[in-house]
């Protein structure tokens, strides 16, 4: 028992790492720009696509530098030629040219890869099993997947709240004409931002790729849930981000360990009122359900307290 | 006036079956080209690409050519009648489909229901890889065939096999939660606790089908629960991921598996170096020493780049252009005739036959282990340097199970 719950625990941590590394670059396009960007998954899995090809040519290290500095290029031109064109007419177009984007996104990638898996796999240097806990062996990979996006959370926080670049940044959110009439370029700002978003995002893929699987619908398989982790977590709040990454990556997994149903718990119903609806509800476990729950919380988290965990705005 | 009007109809007729005669014989092919199952649904549909290719370079079908028509169902019932809807009004008689029981329930039902609604216009429905009992049991429709041992033929195999072997205490079931996964999960409790009542079933569980992008918190349990043996009925990328899952954390216990071999399956293998440790259950594989089916795994791995996965589906074309020849006719009602009882001498070598009774196609069944190849075993999976290796043969007449199907028939 007490096995499971510690490599439960390090599982949920780590799939909870991986999505604060994906929803930290959504929360920072949202908190800066106010765009719900809906093709935030595509550029993670562009990432992961870009990874697994410019390692197949330079190496895995190159391509961590390279592939997530392309995919912010894309997220760059993407503001600077779509966005910026249709946010004069509002939330709602944004939100559409994000959306169409990420179907388009998906579809391109399914054309020049096909849609089966391609082989992406962990470089040698960190194919090997780190630490060995009751046996279950911890791959070297997985922690240094933890370790960047640790890293990532401290540099962004730093940038955000300690530098000149973030104070801009921030001002310009609030006060974009303010910050226009002080000599900055607002819209560079913003399409710097929306790149940084991007390329975080492609960190993402190309450090998840070689763990989980590179194929065109990952984005689609991933999307849903960085929506609940940023409204879960406070839309636009950074550390409210993190610890709902977290929370949610630990009770996902931890669900899944779970094999408690109602009938564990309150015993059988009773067996002449034969099969119904009822007897399978009350006998489907919560490891079965481990998927739904983060979206359970969602919803509870909006009506309860609507601006999220951290938040500070109203949604 | 009357002879005019006659002799214009018998005209027109002529001039209507000569270009009737020209036209290709259209086959749709339903199946999942994006979602998790993309990668099998791809594998599936260059595969009866190439057997199409195959029949039309000797000529066809009572000297029509077949055209494979792709239809993408996203692995959803749905979307498959959509689909199938849409082949029929492309001039389809005859609709395969394989990844699903689910859809495969819904098509069923769906060619059933459209035979009775438009007399004369009759599809058939070929199953080469939905295995679900039920499909050939109480769901059992005239228009439907399957290729495919279905699960329970597969179980009572595997399990037969795993019973001598002394190793096995403690089995950990992981299946997808549909009607598929459930029966590989009744079936192996039912048949294991009746050939071998000491083996303890230490887990047993279901997850979403195509939903999971990491097994690891699975993995964890399968490894909390002491079980030496995993038996999972899991295809597409939930048995690759699992098995990558495993392989990740350093699993070390023996697979038992109906599609380990699928995309990605054997790579995630050769990373665990589980070597002959990992079992697959099959109508056929490369290795299999039968020397037609080697030629023809050489040939198609040249042509199409990808190792057969689906046997079946061979024998599903071959037998359907047998069954349209002795019928002397590609009328779907009399096909389906022909097909009833037809005999068959299957890919990998030995006699299959087509149970009038169900529509079940009975064949030889192997079982197969993933490792080290032998001197005499040229075909590696995935460019692993692995592959497949015989363990078991089970002839035709030892997978005959019965069935509870009483179809009506036209």
């Amino acid at each position: 028992m007490l096995e499971l719950i510690v490599i439960s625990t390090l599982n949920g941590l780590l799939f909870g790492m991986l999505l604060f590394l994906l929803s930290s670059g959504l929360t920072v396009i949202f908190s800066m720009m106010g765009v719900l960007n809906f093709a935030h998954a595509s550029f993670y899995m562009l990432g992961a696509f870009f990874g697994y090809q410019l390692t197949k040519w330079i190496g895995f290290w190159p391509a961590l530098l390279l592939a997530p500095l392309l995919v912010g290029a894309i997220g760059m031109a993407v503001e600077r030629y779509g966005l910026r064109n249709t946010h004069k007419h509002g939330h709602v177009a944004e939100l559409l040219l994000t959306f169409g984007l990420a179907f388009a996104i998906e579809e391109i990638v399914a054309m020049m890869w096909g849609r089966s898996p391609v082989d992406y796999r962990v470089p040698a240097l960190l194919d090997f099993p780190a630490f060995t806990i009751f046996s279950t062996n911890y791959p070297a990979y997985k922690i240094f997947m933890l370790a960047v996006s640790i890293l990532i959370f401290v540099v962004l926080l730093m940038v955000l709240k300690r530098t000149r670049v973030g104070l801009i940044v921030q001002a310009a959110l609030t006060h974009p004409h303010m910050v226009g009439h002080l000599g900055h370029n607002v819209g560079r700002i913003f399409m710097l931002v929306f790149g940084v978003g991007s390329a975080l995002a492609g960190i993402a893929g190309v450090i998840a790729g070689p763990a989980l699987v590179t194929q065109s619908d990952m984005a689609a398989a991933l999307g849903p849930i960085l929506f609940v982790v940023i409204v879960f977590g406070g839309l636009g709040s950074l550390p409210g981000a993190f610890i709902a990454s977290l929370v949610i990556g630990l009770i996902q997994t931890f669900a899944v360990a779970l094999n408690g149903s109602l009938a564990s718990a309150f015993g059988p119903l009773d067996p002449s009122a034969g099969p119904s609806v009822l007897t399978d509800i009350w006998n489907v476990t919560i490891a079965q359900v481990a998927p739904i729950v983060p979206y359970l919380l969602l919803v509870i988290i909006l009506i309860v307290r609507p601006m999220g965990l951290m938040g500070t705005r109203e949604t | 006036m009357h002879r005019l009007v006659i002799a214009a109809a018998a005209a027109l007729t002529i001039v209507g079956g000569a270009a009737f005669a020209q036209e290709t014989i259209k086959f749709g092919y339903i199946d999942p080209l994006s979602g998790g199952g993309a990668s099998v649904g791809e594998g599936g549909l260059k595969t009866f690409q190439y057997l199409a290719d195959e029949i039309n370079a000797k000529g066809g079908i009572l000297g029509r050519k077949i055209e494979i028509l792709p239809l993408d169902n996203k692995t959803n019932p749905q979307e498959s009648l959509v689909q199938a809807q849409k082949a029929i009004d492309a001039g389809a008689r005859f609709i395969t489909q394989g990844n699903g029981s689910s859809v495969a329930a819904a098509l069923s039902d769906f060619v059933t229901k459209n035979n009775t609604r438009n007399p004369g216009k009759e599809v058939l429905y070929f199953n080469y890889a939905a295995v679900d009992p039920s499909l050939t049991n109480e769901k059992c429709s005239y228009w439907h065939f399957r290729w495919d041992a279905s699960s329970d033929i597969k179980m009572e195999a595997l399990t037969s096999y795993m019973k001598d072997i002394a190793a096995i205490k403690k089995v950990y079931l992981i299946n997808q939660d549909y009607s598929f996964g459930q029966s590989v999960r009744a079936d192996a409790r039912k048949m294991l606790g009746a050939k071998r009542p000491d083996i303890q079933i230490v887990g047993d569980e279901l997850h979403p089908l195509l939903k999971i992008t990491d097994f690891s918190p699975y993995v964890a349990k399968i490894k909390a629960s002491g079980a030496d043996s995993v038996v999972t009925g899991n295809w597409g990328q939930d048995i690759a991921l699992l098995l990558k899952a495993a392989a990740d954390a350093g699993l070390k216990v023996n697979w038992y598996t109906y599609y380990a071999g699928g995309a990605g399956g054997p790579t995630a293998i050769k990373q665990t170096g589980l070597d002959h440790q990992v079992f697959q259950i099959t109508e056929g594989f490369a290795n299999s020493g039968h020397q037609p089916a080697m030629d023809f795994e050489k040939a198609f791995r040249a042509k199409v780049n990808m190792s057969l996965w689906y046997p079946r589906a061979v024998n599903e074309m071959r037998m359907f252009k047998a069954a349209a020849e002795k019928a002397n006719s590609l009328d779907p009602v009399k096909v389906a005739a022909a097909l009833e009882d037809l005999k068959f001498e299957v890919l990998d070598g030995g006699e299959g036959v087509m149970r009038k009774d169900d529509h079940q196609f009975f064949q030889p069944i192997y079982i197969s282990s993933f490792g080290k190849l032998a001197a005499n075993e040229p075909f590696d999976e995935e460019g692993t340097g692995w592959g497949w290796h015989l363990v078991s043969k089970v002839d035709t007449s030892k997978t005959m199970v019965p069935t509870t199907c009483k179809m009506t028939r036209p």
